[in-house]
């Protein structure tokens, strides 16, 4: 089944058309990957799904029902997450912090219950604590739960990141990047840690990257995107031989 | 040597005795002697230096409250300057307040408002209208003015204004973000004052320019309070209500929410929160407090009239925020009692002196430079020399620190709990 369709998007900023008529399904529990060159649309595509920009026109529906013109908050609380490709932590706040933000839309607590402190706020914020904390135990992050974001390095701050988009329980994660900067011992960790991620979750992931072996390593399908238009779509296999995606982004290396 | 000493300081037991020593000191000599402003001012220090103490957060509530509710009343009873006393002190519970809220807006939240007095105002004007004549002017029914046994529900009805108030303009004003908010906001401080100024025709509401004279006193228990000893009790028991509060409020979702709007709106809509909404809440609860106080002052003053509202105000309460340190609770609260004790009582008792010099023909100084008629030029460079040296204020705003140990969930629980997990979502996705 497919957890997103979309069909026909396209986005004009003023005379530049960013993504045109670009179509994709994504199927529930699968990792894809969206590539392609710099300046392809890829993070406008993104942006799209996560309500930041409205599309000019197309559909997008997130397990059948349409989530074009909803706000980001709200389409967040369909379940749909995100990481961004320039880093966008709360930088003040501390590792645990900003993991408890994510589960926001989960804490059902009142004004009445904050000002009272009601023995179910307590219980409700120490379940979200202990939550939280598994989760950054998940990504090696548990050490530094009182340190500030802005203090860790590049490498644990992309995976706060993404433990950020999970603490909101999403059913699609979009990852913008979440290997960029990374040395490779790093990249090697994440890749797996998403390879898990997906299936210990239950979270479906879309991700762009550039860092080809991660991409094939972890994709079931991947879409490339060239001037704001699909060109290709299949299997990793698939793209690395396809000649379109080879003139446009790989290049001759990749076939070898 | 040094670092002996350091040890000795660091100890619980050598904390209780020199803090009990220096409170029994500075209160006998408050409760003794004639002129005494500095041992009062060092009195109401000891509260700062109880909160750098090593001890438990609940013994220094305890023993704050001690000293609030019973020997800084008692001890400055003694001299004849008493109600001069107490007269800054409740206007030090007014101005914490205030800046407590303005703290939710400008410190956690991150929107600059520079017409934060506006909230404060209309707090006021709603007690002053409901306790005199005044409100007979349009009032359809109802005996006015409302007795004094009415100023307890105006605390809330004069909050709840605020509330609306706050919405009323951030819906509004929230369309534009940093310098472009502080501009707007400041208009609409000054809008607000101004539709007060004016609005004594065609119908007489506030008195415009004129003001509002002989607001009612409150009343409890049959007693009026006119008195600045009796106003300190009410002022305390508020401030002590906004300050539990905005603690509360803090290390809360809300004040999580704020936290992540102010470091980052984008990621924080990501994250499922809506902007708006969380930026109207910060408003509203922000005027809430200044508004509750408002109602105080005006019972306090027993006048009021547009120029108590000024821009001046704002930025006044402005600047205890941004002296204290944005964001942090125990910062404002300190930077709002320097502020407020600077203004009422260093700046005039400097005055005082100063006049008395010129009167025994020591030195002249002429009326212009006396220190009263020098605030903006004090709050001016108190600014400039905090963002050079000390950005983050008196006391910089702290994280909670959250315990690792009291988070771990056991460990054979969970590995449980996971498998049987996955083991459902397999099954799941092959469905």
């Amino acid at each position: 089944m497919d957890i997103l369709e979309v069909t026909n998007l396209t986005k004009e900023f003023g005379g530049l058309t960013a993504n045109k008529d670009v179509s994709m399904n994504v199927k529930e529990g699968s990792i894809t990957a969206v590539i392609g060159p710099n300046g392809a649309g890829k993070t406008t595509f993104f942006n799209m799904i996560t309500g930041v920009y409205q599309p000019t026109a197309g559909e997008i529906k997130l397990k059948g029902q349409s989530i074009v013109g909803l706000k980001p908050d709200e389409v967040a609380k369909k379940g749909i997450s995100r990481t961004f490709q320039n880093i966008r932590l709360f930088g003040e706040m501390s590792v645990i912090e900003n993991v408890l933000v994510g589960m926001h839309n989960h804490l059902k607590t009142s004004l009445f219950g904050i000002f009272l402190s009601l023995p179910n706020t307590k219980k409700e914020e120490l379940q979200a604590e202990q939550e939280a904390y598994r989760l950054l135990e998940y990504f090696e992050l548990s050490h530094l739960i009182n340190e500030k974001a802005n203090n860790l390095s590049y490498g644990a701050q992309r995976k706060l990141e993404i433990a950020r988009a999970l603490a909101t329980q999403p059913k699609l994660i979009l990852l913008d990047e979440p290997a960029a900067g990374m040395n490779p011992k790093e990249t090697k960790e994440l890749t797996d840690i998403i390879k898990r991620m997906g299936k210990e979750f239950g979270v479906t992931i879309l991700l762009i990257e550039h860092d080809m072996k991660l991409v094939m390593e972890l994709s079931e399908q991947i879409f490339v995107l060239d001037h704001g238009e699909k060109i290709a779509e299949g299997n990793p296999e698939a793209i690395r031989t396809n000649p379109k995606v080879i003139e446009a982004y790989l290049g001759s290396a990749a076939v070898q | 040597m040094k670092a002996k000493f350091s040890s000795f300081l660091q100890h619980k037991w050598s904390q209780v005795i020199l803090f009990s020593v220096f409170i029994a000191v500075t209160s006998s000599a408050l409760y003794f002697s004639q002129k005494s402003v500095v041992s009062f001012l060092l009195l109401l220090a000891s509260l700062l230096v109880l909160h750098y103490m090593n001890l438990k957060k609940v013994t220094k509530w305890i023993v704050a409250a001690g000293l609030l509710f019973f020997l800084i009343p008692f001890a400055s009873s003694g001299g004849p300057a008493f109600q001069s006393y107490m007269e800054v002190a409740t206007m030090v519970g007014i101005y914490i307040s205030m800046a407590l809220g303005l703290n939710i807006v400008v410190g956690m939240a991150g929107l600059l408002d520079l017409g934060f007095v506006a909230f404060f105002a209309v707090g006021a004007y709603s007690y002053s209208i409901f306790a005199t004549p005044q409100a007979s002017n349009f009032m359809p029914f109802g005996v006015y003015p409302l007795g004094g046994e009415s100023f307890w529900a105006f605390l809330i009805i004069g909050g709840i204004c605020a509330a609306i108030a706050g919405v009323l303009i951030g819906v509004p004003v929230l369309r534009v973000k940093g310098d472009y908010l502080a501009i707007v906001t400041l208009g609409f401080g000054e809008i607000i004052r101004i539709v007060f100024n004016n609005l004594d025709r065609p119908i007489n509401f506030t008195g415009g320019a004129m003001g509002i004279s002989s607001v009612t006193p409150p009343k409890i228990f049959g007693i009026e309070l006119v008195f600045p000893n009796q106003f300190y009790f009410v002022t305390l028991v508020i401030l002590l209500f906004t300050i539990f509060a905005v603690l509360r409020l803090e290390h809360s979702k809300l004040g999580r929410s704020w936290k992540a709007v102010r470091e980052n709106e984008i990621a924080a809509q990501a994250m499922g929160i809506p902007l708006v909404k969380t930026k109207l809440l910060a408003f509203a609860l922000g005027a809430t407090f200044s508004g509750m106080m408002g109602v105080v002052f005006a019972a306090k003053q027993a006048f009021i009239d547009p120029t108590s509202f000024t821009l001046m105000e704002s930025f006044t309460i402005l600047v205890m925020v941004v002296l204290g340190g944005m964001g942090s609770v125990p910062g404002v609260i300190l930077g709002a009692a320097v502020v407020t004790v600077l203004n009422l009582q260093v700046l005039t008792e400097l005055t005082n002196w100063v006049n008395q010099l010129s009167l025994n023909g020591i030195v002249s100084i002429p009326d212009a430079l006396s220190p009263a008629k020098m605030q903006k030029f004090i709050f001016g460079a108190i600014l400039v020399l905090f963002a050079l040296y000390r950005p983050k204020g008196l006391i910089p705003s702290k994280n909670k620190i959250f315990d690792a140990s009291k988070l771990k969930v056991s460990k054979k629980t969970e590995d449980i709990e996971n498998k049987d997990s996955v083991v459902v979502e397999n099954e799941k996705v092959q469905v």
